[in-house]
């Protein structure tokens, strides 16, 4: 295991949802949780970032946001969408203003479902989307060894 | 000799040329090779009398010192004159006692006395030679480009460019005057000349807010003025003395020794604006900038340090030294704290010139060879660093159109040879490895050896404050902005060239502060206080040299394989994702495009001006009081 | 320099980040056991700094990477003085000087976050510089020398004469840990408050070398602690190391504790306690002993 999976901080992002997930999200850190035990941190700045968990449906005005978000993360990176709204815009997807789940705006690498999605299922998207930064790590360093 | 004589007339010469001449190439043609002239004689001066130790030179005129009765006399109607038609009677009330006294003590006393050093050098005079000698002919050099800007800022005015550089050089002369003479009397004259040049520079707009700070400045300088006149009465009517070499000979602890000694102080605290003087400094702000980065950097306020660092062996553990010591330890820390609550360059400069005069001041007055070490070096420093950066905001100002720090966003960007050489004056004001913290350092080990609590608690606090106003100063500078346009192409070749030097000498005076201190500091040291200097304070020890030395070159060397190239991929800033791409504006609601606008932090309700100023004041006033109350009284010490 | 110290200079090269780094993941581990939690593995910090090299570079802008490394440098500088029985008036300066650069690069991004980080930093520079200074020259009047060495060889005990000066040191100390209630610019612990003050704009190996500076800063800093006991024996010293440890543990335990008080609070507590512990014990210093 690399180190990117021993400390894998996080950034939360709050689409249009009925704030359920977010409450979940937040539970993972409280003591019955811990997060941290995993070295899991919950950093509010995607420069510092390794995963983005997104929350909630996209619209046409949060697009734009989670976008540059996610760009400004920097490789490698993964991206879990959380609850069903994250997933595919659950109840609200017929909204006039709804887009959809956030692969409507960026690539997401693990689905975790649910309404409200629960920590342990949280949690385990998390842990699955390690194992999936651990390998675009290794894309990344053969990618480098490639370009040098 | 001959050399010191061309210091004192030469440059008047140049500026009664210069009052003559209208052209400005011509001009340009007097300046630069008179100001050159200048400052190689100041340097041959510096080599000749270097080796030689204090040299008196027995020179006496009859005629010279009516002549300069007759000057000052004029000078006094003058401004009596300038008093009644500007509606200041204060000033001419002022300059008539001052007038009454010089005439009575002229006619009455003086003739008695005889004098038979007039001027003298030693090595505290060679440093200030050096300092007035070279950077005061550069500030002339770089005014030559500004003083055309200036003409054209102000389009339609007469140009009174003449006026402007006969003034300047004119001091220069004064300058040399005083710190070259040894007969009080003509220190007073010369003295005197400095007051009525800077009441002339800072009036020279004419603008009101202009006439009134320098109704100001003369009122506060003429207070001083007449301190120094009733101190040599004093030692005249008590000792017949008028020579410095024989004052500092005298006793110190007796009572009108004392007196003669803390009226030259108020002199020389009113000169170097210390509080309660310091709003005229803050007034003369309105001057072109040429003007202030002289009255700051190597002329005016350094007469008043000179003379209050040359008085250093009668103070000490006395009324006076402690009236002194605290005056320019509350002065540095309170104008420090007054300097966060500025946004305008020019005061922010003021402010922290007034403090680093307050930390020299109290230096002087603790009067031990390490304290006076410490002041002359701080003296040195300031000189050097303060005229950059006067030179480079008066610079910036012309280009960006403010001297508002709040503009100056960013400035790395647009000016940024300029800035560099700006981030080199700030750091050298208060950063390690420069040289004005090297002082700051000795000051503080000789507050601590002083067992003075005042002052071990102002230069703490003080220190920490200055922290604050430099760095965020700094900060706003370093700021990388997008999409900034260089501006840099008008800046005059004068100017540059100036700057330049300057930034040369800065680092110069740090690599070189060991051998000025073991070649020039130490002998003098030696000669006034007559025990060997600590060989730490000769050189400041070795080992700490070399680990600050080693850090300048670590931070010349450092940059170059980093500075401005990166491998790294270049993303915008973070703004919670609604950056707009060019971090200069972000998308707020309803799809506007807001523009991200920062602002630095001014305190203003704990560092407001007045409030500092306030009990600045109030402080420093009583302490004078107290002070002179406790020396007619009798305690001394 | 004799061979002793220049042994503790390397000492402290190689082994400040290793025990900076044990430290910083025991305080996060008596964190979490203060709230209940199991808490992240001790060497947790390390595995941070590992991950955060090997992510892609990105950047700002050009000249923030050589602020970030000079702040490294200068910080190491400052503890290699230090340890190597330098002034401590030195210290202080360099500190200040690596601090300063650390504000600078906060600044040269020109980014809202990082501008209000890099103001409160300074503001806290401010706030504790009075007490560290006032500190110094209680050693200085305490044991004659500014340099460490030969405070370390003294046969006095500082601490004796200057109880005051060492409470006033811990209080800062605070503010040096980024420990709440004054972690205004940056917490190490709450990290989305105005995103993350001055760090807001570093990332990767810059984030790392911040993070590495401050295990540096941070052993440096217990070392001014242990100067307290320093009296020539080996018991002095065996009180002073013991000291220092459970100073850092109970800044992390005052962390905890307390809730983060307004920005006024900073500067206003600190100089009155600099005021009223510091100089007063640095008259006592003066007149008394």
């Amino acid at each position: 295991m690399s180190y990117l999976t021993k400390s894998p901080w996080v950034i939360h992002y709050d689409g249009s949802s009925c704030n359920g997930c977010d409450i979940e999200v937040l539970a993972c850190l409280t003591p019955m949780y811990d997060l941290e035990r995993f070295g899991i941190v919950n950093t509010g700045n995607p420069k510092h970032a390794d995963i983005l968990l997104v929350t909630g449906s996209i619209n046409e005005q949060n697009r734009d946001v989670v976008k540059q978000i996610y760009e400004q993360m920097p490789d490698p990176k993964v991206v879990v969408a959380i609850g069903i709204c994250a997933n595919s815009g659950g109840v609200f997807k017929k909204c006039y203003n709804i887009l959809g789940g956030t692969d409507k705006a960026i690539p997401v690498d693990i689905y975790v479902p649910g309404c409200a999605a629960r920590p342990e299922a949280i949690i385990d998207g998390v842990v699955k989307a390690l194992g999936i930064l651990e390998e675009k790590s290794k894309a990344l360093q053969d990618k480098g060894r490639k370009d040098q | 000799m001959y050399s010191i004589f061309f210091l004192l007339l030469f440059p008047a010469l140049i500026a009664v040329l210069l009052l003559l001449v209208k052209n400005d190439k011509i001009r340009g043609a007097i300046v630069i090779p008179g100001a050159i002239a200048i400052m190689a004689v100041s340097v041959y001066v510096a080599v000749e009398f270097l080796k030689g130790g204090t040299t008196y030179f027995d020179f006496e005129s009859e005629m010279l010192n009516w002549l300069m009765l007759a000057i000052e006399i004029i000078l006094c109607a003058i401004v009596v004159y300038l008093g009644i038609k500007h509606k200041k009677y204060l000033a001419s009330i002022l300059s008539l006692a001052q007038a009454v006294f010089l005439v009575w003590f002229e006619f009455t006393h003086a003739h008695e006395i005889d004098v038979s050093n007039n001027l003298y050098i030693d090595q505290f005079s060679i440093i200030m030679i050096l300092i007035i000698g070279v950077i005061g002919s550069v500030i002339c050099i770089y005014s030559l480009g500004y003083m055309r800007d200036f003409q054209e800022h102000h389009a339609g005015e007469k140009d009174r460019r003449p006026w402007f550089f006969f003034l300047m050089f004119i001091f220069l002369s004064a300058m040399f005057g005083i710190v070259t003479s040894n007969n009080l009397m003509w220190m007073f004259f010369f003295w005197e000349v400095t007051t009525l040049c800077s009441f002339a520079l800072i009036g020279f707009t004419k603008t009101e807010e202009a006439v009134n700070n320098s109704f100001r400045q003369i009122i506060m300088n003429l207070v001083g003025g007449i301190a120094f006149i009733l101190a040599i009465i004093v030692l005249g009517t008590q000792y017949g003395v008028m020579e410095f070499d024989a004052l500092l000979e005298l006793d110190s602890g007796a009572m009108y020794v004392m007196l003669a000694v803390g009226l030259l102080s108020i002199a020389g605290i009113a000169k170097a604006a210390l509080m309660p003087f310091h709003s005229w400094l803050l007034g003369a702000m309105v001057a072109p900038t040429p003007t202030s980065a002289l009255l700051h950097s190597s002329t005016m306020v350094k007469a008043g340090v000179f003379l209050i660092l040359r008085l250093s062996p009668m103070y000490g553990d006395n009324t006076v030294g402690y009236m002194v010591m605290c005056i320019g330890g509350l002065t540095f820390l309170l104008a420090s704290m007054a300097a966060i609550s500025q946004s305008n360059a020019k005061r922010v400069l003021a402010y922290s010139t007034i403090a680093n005069l307050g930390l020299i001041a109290a230096c002087g007055a603790v009067g031990t060879y390490e304290a006076l070490w410490a002041g002359i070096m701080i003296l040195i420093f300031h000189a050097v660093t303060k005229s950059m950066l006067f030179l480079c905001v008066g610079t910036a100002e012309h280009h960006i159109g403010s001297r508002d720090i709040e503009d100056m966003d960013g400035l790395f960007s647009r000016m940024p040879k300029l800035s560099a050489l700006m981030i080199i004056g700030i750091a050298g004001m208060f950063l390690a490895p420069f040289g004005m913290l090297i002082s700051k350092w000795a000051a503080m080990i000789s507050f601590v050896n002083s067992e003075n609590l005042v002052l071990i608690a102002c230069i703490c606090f003080g220190s920490a404050v200055t922290i604050f106003y430099w760095g965020k100063w700094l900060g706003k500078m370093v700021a990388v902005v997008a999409n900034s346009k260089d501006v840099e192409e008008t800046v005059h070749k004068e100017e540059w060239s100036v700057l330049g030097l300057l930034a040369v000498l800065v680092v110069a005076v740090c690599f070189s502060f060991p051998l000025i201190s073991s070649e020039v500091l130490s002998p003098y040291l030696l000669s006034v206080f007559g025990q060997p200097v600590d060989p730490i304070f000769a050189t400041f020890g070795i080992a700490y040299v070399s680990v600050l030395l080693g850090m300048l070159a670590l931070l010349v060397v450092v940059p170059i394989p980093f500075f401005n190239k990166t491998k790294k991929k270049v993303k915008e800033n973070y703004m919670c994702g609604v950056n707009n791409g060019d971090n200069l504006s972000y998308s707020g609601s309803m799809g506007t495009s807001v523009n991200v606008s920062m602002r630095n932090w001014y305190m203003e309700e704990w560092f407001g001006e007045n409030r500092i100023n306030k009990i600045g004041l109030v402080i420093t006033i009583a302490i004078i009081v107290v002070a002179f109350a406790l020396i007619i009284g009798g305690v001394t010490s | 320099m004799n061979t002793l110290y220049l042994v503790l200079m390397i000492g402290y090269l190689v082994l400040a980040p290793i025990f900076g780094c044990i430290l910083a993941g025991l305080d996060r581990k008596v964190s979490a056991r203060m709230q209940r939690r199991v808490g992240p593995p001790v060497i947790q910090p390390y595995y941070d700094v590992r991950k955060l090299m090997g992510k892609d570079q990105v950047t700002v802008n050009k000249v923030q990477d050589f602020y970030v490394l000079c702040f490294l440098l200068f910080v190491v500088i400052t503890g290699c003085i230090f340890f190597a029985g330098g002034d401590l008036l030195l210290v202080v300066f360099t500190l200040t000087l690596a601090n300063i650069f650390l504000v600078l690069a906060a600044y040269s991004s020109n980014s809202p976050y990082s501008q209000v980080g890099a103001e409160r930093e300074l503001y806290q520079m401010m706030a504790y510089e009075p007490m560290v200074l006032l500190t110094m020259i209680g050693f200085y009047l305490a044991c004659g020398s500014f340099n460490v060495s030969d405070i370390l060889n003294g046969d006095k005990m500082p601490f004796v004469t200057m109880i005051g000066i060492f409470v006033g040191f811990l209080f800062i100390l605070t503010i040096k840990f980024r420990k709440s209630p004054f972690d205004l610019s940056m917490s190490h612990h709450a990290h989305q408050d105005i995103v993350k003050g001055v760090t807001t704009e570093f990332s990767g190996r810059t984030l790392a070398y911040v993070e590495i500076a401050h295990w540096y800063e941070n052993i440096m800093l217990l070392g001014i602690v242990f100067l307290f006991f320093c009296n020539g024996t080996w018991w002095g010293y065996a009180i002073g190391i013991v000291i220092a440890v459970v100073s850092f543990f109970l800044e992390t335990f005052v962390d905890n504790s307390f809730a983060r008080m307004k920005w006024q609070m900073a500067l206003k507590s600190s100089w009155v306690v600099a005021i009223l512990l510091g100089l007063i014990n640095v008259a006592l210093l003066i007149w008394v002993f």
